[in-house]
This record gives C-alpha cells, structure tokens and sequence, in this order.
C-alpha cells in the first residue's frame, strides 16, 4: 500500500470531519474560481471594444465618461458636439472615417438606448477582426433601425421576410429621457436590420439613422439656444456661416406654441464622432496609425474637443476600478481558502491525540519517521487539492448554471465554458497551502516516542 | 536466527530527572528458531526489553546482535528498516489499524518493509490463522480474540527471524488463549521463527521448553529485590 492509499483510508475513517473540512476549501476556491472567470469576462468585454476606431472625439470633459457613453452606451450626462464639428472632421485630410453617433432616447419596449448614426458605423470591426453582421436590408430610409440580438430577442422584434410576406417588420417608438417618462415621440420606426449576437453592448442597442434622430431631437431644441451654444464653442466664427456669426440668438427665440419640424445642419448635434485616421497602404492593421499622436496632441491643445484613445480610460477604469474589486474579491477568497486550511489544520491535529498508537503501530512495523510524516503530509495534501479540485469543479458549474441568467440580465455574453488562466495559480497555491497545513501535525507524527505511545 | 545480548543497560528517568535504572542484562541469547517464554513481575522490564531488541528503544550500554548485525550501533532508519524486515510484532491490544481492513492491515505489515505487498500471501495468512472469510472486515467488526489472529498473520506477513510478542493472550477468554497460543508457536515452527513471548499467565509459561525469568537475568530486578522490591 502507497503512502497515499495509506492517507486516503485515515481520511475515510474521520469520514464527516473530513468531508466538511474538504469541503470548506471547495466552497472557498468556487468563490474564487467564480470571481476570477467572471472577472475575465468582463474583462474581456471591457478590452474587445478597443478596435474598429482609434478615436473616439467628444467634447471636452471626462474622457471615461465619454467612452462610457459611447462604447457601453451608460448614459452620462455630457455635452454635445456641433454637426458642424463632425462635418469638419470629416473633410480632414487626415482622416480616414468619421461616423456621427448621436446618443438619445430610448425605445418605449425594453428601454434600450438609441443611438442615431449612419451605415459607416457597421462597416468598422465592432471587435478585433470582427464585422457586424446583418440580417436585413439596414438603413435606407431615416426612420429605419438596425437592432442589437438581444433588443431583438427581448422586445420579439423581426425584419421583413421576403419567404414570409405576412411578417412584417416590427415598429416602435421612443420615449424621451426614459422607459418611465411618458413622453413618447410620434415619429415611428421600422426595423430594418438586426444585428447577429457580438458579445458587446451592441446587442442591447437600437441603431436609427441619424436623419430620424435629428427628425426627433428637432422637437426640444429652441434654435435660439442652439445658436448660443454654437457660437460659445466656436468663439472664432462658425466654420463656412458668417452670416449665424452676425444673427442674434433672441432673433431665432420659438414663438409661444411653435412646433419646430426640420432642421438645419448647424442646429444638430452629435454626441461623438468615431475617428480612424489614415494610415500608409502597407501600414500593420494592428498598429497606431502614424498620424495618431499628432492628432490627439492637437486635440489637446484645442478647447472645445478632446480626442480619446478608447483603450487608455478603459484600462485605467479595468484598474482602477474592476481591477481593484478583483483584488479584494480574490483577496478574500483567498482568506477564506486560509480559513478553510486552517480548518484542515485542526482537524488533522485534533486527530493526531487519537493516532498516536496507530503511528506507534506503524512505527513498530518499521515505518520510518520519514514515512509517518508523509502520510500526515499526505492526508493534509488530499484534503486540500481534492477540496480544491470539487471547488474548480463547483465555480464552473456556479458560471455554467448562473449563465443564462446573467446574460439575459446584463448583455454580458458569458460562456459558460470560460477558464481563466489563473485558475492554474490555485492548485500549485493549494499544495503549498496543504504542506503548510500538515507541516505540524506531520512532525508530530515525526516526533512520536513510539515506546511511550505503544504502553499508551 | 540468533539473539544476543551482552551487558545491556537502560534506564529512563524519574520525573524529578534522577536515573530510574530498568535493565541491566549481562547475558541472553536466543537460539534458531527456540522458543522461549519470558516471565516477570509487572514493571520489571520485560516490554521494555522487547522494544531494546526490536530496535524501537535503543539501550544506554551494551550490544544487541541479531544474525551478527549489531543493531543498537544502526542509525534510526537502519533499525527500522531492519524491524520491517525481520522482526514481527504482536502486543497485547489494538494491534491493528481501525481505518484498515484485515487483509489491509496486513499487507500494511509488508509495505513498511521495503518489499512488494504480496495479496497473495496475506490472504494466505489470513488463511492460516482462520479468518480467510474476515478479510475484508475492519478491526472494529473482529472480536478481540480475531483481531490477535490478524495481528499474528501481520506479524508474520515479512517472513522474519524473530517474533515478539507481548502477552498476546491476556485479552482473550481461556478458549481463545489456547487457540492464538497454538498459532503461535505452530506458524513460529513451521516458517523457522524464533519466538520470544512474554506472558504472566504460568500455564502459558510451563508449555514452553524454555522460560525466562526476567528478575534471573535482570540485575536491576535484583538490586530492587534486596531493597524490598520495585514500587
Ligand atoms: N518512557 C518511560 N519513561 C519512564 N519510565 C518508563 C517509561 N516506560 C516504562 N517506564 C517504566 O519502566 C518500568 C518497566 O516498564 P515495562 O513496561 O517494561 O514493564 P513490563 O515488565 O512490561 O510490565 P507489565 O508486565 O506491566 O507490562 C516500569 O516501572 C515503567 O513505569
Ligand atoms: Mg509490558
């Protein structure tokens, strides 16, 4: 018999002592498992939305708050950019694409945020090599939509199906400011394109074109205001329109009653403008793009805009946020796992007392030392890695059953399947653990005075 | 098989740290497979004696050679290794690991020695001591009187030289007494071990060819003696 069939049969003996203390270690490394699989998901989830754009433009201000609003569509409270400033942008020679994304309503089903923009959006990667694909025509008119799967899924919506002429594409309308407000706009939306599931808030968007969104936002914009803002941001003179630069806001003032409908290019707003800049033919499609740095300098030199690398806020909120509620979580994960060691500690060295006349037994056999303290070592080492194996076994089956549900809940596309690579840190942790856990009781077993204990 | 021992000395010491002498032998010897009871008054020495020549306890003084290795110079592995090989044990009560089953048990006698854990042979032993039907039990299912017939087919499950056991009997009924004694000595003759078997009991005692009185070849027990006897 090997020191292990050895250990294993000690451990069956204290069969209920055994199995808790095992068992205390599993439900500590699930935890773990759990947190550090789930961390990687949204990890994941945070980092996929960094290519398709380098730049995301905006005003000034909070640059998370910016990407926040862009990329996971978190309605933050910021100002807006001028059309203008996007038609600019644009026309740069420099620039390579520049997609409006105008970020306002939400639907009345679901409450899903709308976003006014136009076909380039979905030519971009939504994530590193990955195209959106879509089923249906997309945007040919300014009250089309193209829809996130899961906005699809929740709401039960559909494009028109040429092979089932009696589907007829789902409509909807917007609410103003959100789900609960009742103030719905009577302009009515065709789905014209829904999106197959990418993993990324896309899939709880609602794309229209940007000509419905300016169509609807017209309605609480009084031109007099809009005017004002225009000429703070441009305090030099409104590009191409000297003539607003010599119009008196008050002029414009809506008379009481007046429903604004239509609107001219310099009276929209956008909320960002997605920016690639070109770039050489022969340049790395995973590299910067040589104009990138000049770029964002003059950016901030500049007053008005600021230009934001999406990745760089959204490593800094992975770390400074995400990053350091990871540590905690695994922090105390591990704590509890110690907690747990510590219980094996004292479950084997309570036993110990009992034992002293099976070693002495073993010892007069002619067991070594050696071997008496492997079989404690042993016993501790079982207890740990076997918790810990049930643990992994348990946190995957914890992600696995939880899935679903927190798909359905958050967007998150979770797979169920996900491993994290530093689960592997847990095993080779655990046997340090058990060697630390089983060190004393194993000299104690070491130490036996085996003629003592044999008149015992 | 020979025993010899030659002016052993051990003593252990009095709680308030004063030398508290147990054994002084000047001579014992024990031949090729001789069976010999040993016999003296509690407390005199004799479980003490029995680890001194196993090796578990090693003496102040004096040399204990078995088959010409002189085993009280071994380092600690050494003797271990030397008891697993060839020296079988059987003490008076809870000889046997609970968590453990017969056959277990006694192949756990053969893994400690070095050697291949040969279920072949344990079941056989097991066989000869009459409980091939209890193999898979575990001690606490045995009768006290079946766990001694265990600890004998263990004791024997390394083919050794020398077999100790340390009043095998004193736990069992007079039915049984008889029975494990019987085993014993026949499983001691047949396999050419040379038995040393303490025992109180003088019935157990006068069946041996041999006895040794432990309070003749104990210089100790002696001394004690002429002051008025031991505590
Ligand atoms: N580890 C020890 N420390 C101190 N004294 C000990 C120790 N072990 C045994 N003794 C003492 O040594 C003496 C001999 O003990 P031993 O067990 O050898 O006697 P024994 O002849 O086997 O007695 P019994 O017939 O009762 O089993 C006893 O007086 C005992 O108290
Ligand atoms: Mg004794």
């Amino acid at each position: 018999m090997n020191l292990l069939s050895i250990a294993y049969k000690s451990i069956k003996q204290r069969a209920l002592s055994s199995s808790l203390t095992s068992l205390s270690v599993a439900l500590g490394v699930m935890l773990m498992v759990t947190v550090l699989v789930i961390h990687g998901i949204i990890d994941r989830m945070f980092s996929q939305q960094t290519i398709g754009y380098e730049l995301i433009v905006g005003r000034k201000g909070s640059g998370l708050q910016l990407v926040l609003n862009t990329v996971y569509r978190l309605k933050q409270p910021i100002e807006n950019l001028p059309y203008l400033y996007y038609l600019e942008l644009k026309n740069d020679p420099r620039v390579e694409d520049a997609v409006p994304f105008a970020l306002g309503d939400f639907t009345k089903e679901g409450g899903f945020p709308i976003i006014g923009t136009v076909s380039d959006y979905f030519v971009l990667d939504y994530a590193p090599d990955h195209k959106f694909k879509i089923r249906g025509s997309g945007f040919r008119d300014s009250f089309d939509a193209i829809i996130g799967s899961e906005v699809a899924r929740e709401n039960g919506w559909r494009v028109d199906d040429p092979n089932t002429p009696e589907n007829e594409a789902s409509t909807f309308k917007l609410v103003h400011g959100g789900a609960e407000s009742d103030h719905e706009h009577d302009e009515v939306f065709t789905v014209r394109g829904v999106m197959q599931k990418t993993g990324t808030p896309n899939d709880k968007t609602v794309f229209i074109h940007l000509n419905g969104f300016y169509a609807i936002a017209g309605h609480d914009r009084p031109p007099n205001e809009t005017l004002t803002k225009l000429k703070a941001f441009y305090t030099e003179g409104i590009p191409g329109r000297p003539d607003l630069d010599q119009t008196d806001p008050e002029t414009l003032k809506p008379k009481p009653g007046e429903h604004i409908h239509g609107m001219e290019d310099w009276q929209k707003e956008v909320t960002a403008v997605l920016v690639n800049c070109k770039r050489p033919p022969d340049w790395p499609a995973d590299a910067a793009s040589p104009q990138l740095g000049d770029f964002e300098a003059e950016f901030k030199r500049g007053f008005k805009a600021q230009a934001v690398n999406p990745i760089v806020p959204m490593r800094e909120l992975m770390q400074d946020i995400v990053g350091n509620i990871r540590k905690v979580l695994v922090v105390m994960t591990g704590l509890i796992i110690i907690v747990s060691g510590v219980s094996i500690f004292v479950s084997i060295y309570n036993s110990m007392s009992d034992r002293r006349r099976e070693i002495a037994v073993m010892r007069a056999l002619g067991a070594q030392r050696r071997t008496v303290f492997s079989i404690i070592l042993a016993e501790s080492l079982l207890l740990c890695v076997g918790g810990g194996v049930v643990g992994v076994l348990m946190g995957h089956g914890l992600v696995f059953a939880v899935a679903p549900y927190v798909a359905a809940q958050s967007g998150l596309l979770i797979d169920p399947f996900a491993f994290e690579p530093m689960e592997l840190s847990v095993l080779p942790g655990l046997i340090v653990l058990a060697s630390l856990v089983g060190i004393v009781p194993g000299l104690t077993a070491y130490r036996t005075d085996v003629a003592k204990a044999l008149a015992e | 098989m020979s025993l010899l021992l030659e002016r052993v000395e051990k003593s252990y010491r009095e709680p308030d740290g004063t030398p508290l002498p147990i054994l002084d032998i000047e001579n014992f010897q024990l031949g090729d497979a001789e069976q010999v009871a040993l016999v003296g008054e509690s407390g005199g020495g004799k479980t003490t004696l029995l680890n001194v020549i196993s090796g578990i306890s090693t003496p102040d003084s004096g040399r204990v050679v078995i088959d010409g290795v002189e085993i009280n110079a071994l380092p600690e592995v050494a003797r271990d290794r030397f008891r697993a090989e060839r020296i079988g044990f059987v003490f008076q009560t809870f000889n046997l690991l609970a968590a453990f089953s017969a056959l277990e048990n006694v192949l756990l006698g053969m893994s400690f020695g070095g050697g291949k854990a040969d279920r072949v042979r344990a079941l056989e032993l097991l066989d000869r001591v009459g409980l091939s039907k209890r193999a898979s039990h575990r001690p606490g299912q045995l009768s006290v009187g079946e766990q001694q017939r265990v600890a004998v087919a263990r004791a024997l499950a390394n083919r050794p030289s020398l077999l100790l056991a340390d009043e095998p009997t004193a736990s069992v009924d007079i039915a049984n007494q008889e029975n494990i004694l019987t085993l014993i000595r026949e499983a001691c003759l047949a396999d050419n071990v040379s038995l040393l078997l303490v025992t109180h009991s003088p019935d157990i005692a006068s069946r041996f060819g041999r006895v040794a009185r432990l309070d003749e070849i104990n210089r100790v027990a002696q001394t004690t003696a002429a002051a008025g006897g031991p505590a």
